[in-house]
């Protein structure tokens, strides 16, 4: 039985700079996998190689069984692998609908040539604004349907750029710090959603973050990494105790769990 | 009054054209953030594979003649001078396509400064070639209306005007058609930014290639129709094609907005109005204005709209939250 997803000793180097040093893991269906380590350990540069906006000088990903190398990120994304971004990167003049229509895109039928000719069919795009308006109120953005993203405030747009990837029917959501800047309030709203999107909506998930408490709450099990290199993984009770971990955060928000 | 309409007319041709030539300068600029610098070089070339197609009756560069071209001695007829116009407007996109693959694409990434200037070299490597085919004597393109004109109530209008009008309108269409397609939502998607338009799934090197093919044929286009009588050197491919996108058409895409389609189309009007009207009515000034004063109007323009707005007619403001 192969995992959903599956990354098997990758090195990303720039230049002199290791990113990634050998690292693994694996991600079941469904299953809430978490990503933590200190200031540039390599977090976000894992989610690059797994979309393949950097490619990774060894070892192999496999999305399903097959491997991913090499593949340009748009296929990446058709392949159902869905991102946020540490920075927030939404489309900012365009409205809230309109942005997680754009999500709706690659759902789209017909082949680049004719999409130049036409435009989506009017049952397509009935279904579209359906969808679209379903995670609007899944996550509770309706009040801003209609303005532009740019004038939001920031946890909106986090929660705006979590529902044009949802948009986008993945099987995997990459969540590059999801409650970074948040208060608590809005990092709690932004947990039960991410439970909720994987109870109601089944969606694997890879979790990115610096807030601890968040982490070792809702995550199944958890990947450290450090300087690129991976130093413990498991369950957040086994990483809690590791003790390569805890050297590793000494003096971090780590210690007060 | 028979002058003013001649003088209307003859703007509103020539704006048909610089709007033309602000498509495909916005197409561009819309897709991949770049200002082509190549567009004098690249569209007189294509104005001359016409005038070689068609007149020549051969093929650039190719010792074959063009089995399609009309017979020693005839002018094409309207339905074959289109069919070649089709033909060469292939061609361009053709073009577009190989330079977005050969010098566009591999400095995706890199400063946009970089890549405008590596648009600058291009015009520059064209350039010989469209002296070299222009050095002896100047290159007709062959339209089937030649020089002939309309009079109606003692005005003379050239046929060419109407051309121009039609060819502008149908690019227009075209234009707006691809905007609202899919296609054209993912192009918006690129402009705004790149990386979350990958992780969109969409596929950012075909809309680098798309707009280049595009913005080519437009370009190319809108020199065939001003290498047509009455735009000087009347009726022929010639250099002065280059200082019209740089001294006409740029104005015409600031002031209607870079990324404005119908900014084009209306900043190309309003140009050649200016421009036309201010050389039929202020020439008795000449000896105060200078001559060629006509030719900073379409600056002054520009500057008195960009005041009032920054942005120009059309475009996009860009909204940032404070
Ligand atoms: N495009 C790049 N070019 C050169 N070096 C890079 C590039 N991207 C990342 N790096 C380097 O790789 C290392 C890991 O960076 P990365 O952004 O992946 O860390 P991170 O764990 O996401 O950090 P943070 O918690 O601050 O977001 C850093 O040393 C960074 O400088
Ligand atoms: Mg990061």
């Amino acid at each position: 039985m192969s995992h959903l997803l599956e990354v098997d000793n990758i090195v990303l180097r720039f230049g002199g700079v290791t990113a990634i040093d050998g690292v693994s893991f694996h991600v079941d269906e469904g299953e809430l996998f978490a990503v933590i380590g200190p200031n540039g350990a390599g977090k976000t540069s894992v989610f690059n190689s797994l979309s393949q906006v950097y490619r990774p000088q060894e070892g192999d990903i496999k999305w399903k069984g097959s491997s991913i190398m090499g593949l340009r990120p748009d296929a990446v994304a058709e392949l159902g692998i869905a991102r946020t971004f540490q920075n927030i990167a939404l489309f900012g003049q365009m409205t809230v609908i309109d942005n997680l229509l754009m999500g709706r895109h690659i759902r789209m039928k017909g082949n680049w040539w004719q999409n130049m000719l036409w435009k989506a069919s009017k049952a397509e795009e009935m279904a579209n604004r359906e969808k679209v308006e379903d995670i609007i109120d899944f996550l509770e953005i309706s009040p801003y349907r209609k303005m532009p993203v740019a004038l939001l405030p920031y946890g909106i747009q986090k929660r705006v750029e979590l529902g044009r990837a949802l948009a986008m029917d993945p099987e995997l959501l990459l969540l590059d710090e999801p409650a970074a800047g948040m208060n608590l309030e809005e990092t709690e709203d932004m947990a039960r959603f991410i439970l909720d999107i994987r109870e109601e909506l089944g969606i694997a998930m890879i979790l990115v973050e610096h807030d601890m408490g968040l982490v070792m709450d809702i995550a199944d099990r958890i990947l450290v990494v450090d300087f690129g290199k991976p130093i413990g993984t498991g369950l957040p009770e086994e990483v809690q105790q590791n003790p390569d971990v805890i050297a590793a955060y000494l003096g971090g928000d780590f210690v007060d769990l | 009054m028979i002058i003013f309409w001649q003088t209307l007319a003859k703007a509103i041709a020539l704006g048909s054209i610089y709007a033309i030539m602000g498509l495909s300068f916005v197409i561009i600029f819309k897709g991949t953030q770049v200002l082509n610098f190549a567009a004098g070089a690249l569209s007189m070339a294509g104005a001359l594979f016409m005038s070689i197609l068609v007149v020549d009756r051969g093929f650039p560069f190719l010792p074959f003649t063009n089995p399609l071209a009309p017979a020693d001695g005839e002018t094409a007829g309207l339905a074959l001078w289109i069919v070649h116009l089709v033909i060469v407007l292939m061609i361009a996109a053709l073009m577009g396509l190989v330079i977005e693959r050969v010098a566009i694409r591999p400095m995706v990434g890199q400063p946009l400064f970089a890549m405008a200037v590596i648009t600058l070299g291009l015009e520059i490597a064209i350039r010989p070639f469209n002296l070299d085919a222009t050095a002896i004597s100047g290159r007709s393109i062959g339209v089937p209306w030649g020089t002939e004109t309309w009079e109606i109530g003692g005005a003379i209008f050239p046929k060419s005007y109407l051309a121009a009008v039609v060819a502008a309108a149908i690019a227009f269409v075209a234009v707006f058609f691809f905007y609202r397609s899919r296609f054209g939502v993912a192009m918006r998607a690129v402009a705004f930014d790149q990386e979350a338009a990958m992780a969109q799934g969409i596929n950012v090197g075909r809309v680098f290639a798309i707009a280049w093919a595009l913005g080519a044929a437009l370009a190319v286009l809108g020199a065939i129709f001003f290498a047509m009588s009455p735009w000087p050197p009347a009726g022929t491919v010639s250099l002065e094609i280059h200082p019209i996108w740089v001294f006409r058409v740029l104005p015409v895409i600031i002031l209607g907005g870079l990324d404005s389609v119908a900014g084009a189309v209306a900043g190309g009007l309003i140009i050649a109005i200016f421009e036309i009207f201010a050389g039929q009515y202020l020439s008795q000034w000449t000896s105060i204005l200078g001559p060629g004063y006509s030719t900073i109007v379409p600056y002054l323009v520009m500057l008195v709209v960009l005041l009032v707005r920054p942005y120009g007619l059309f475009g996009t403001e860009e909204i940032r939250r404070v």
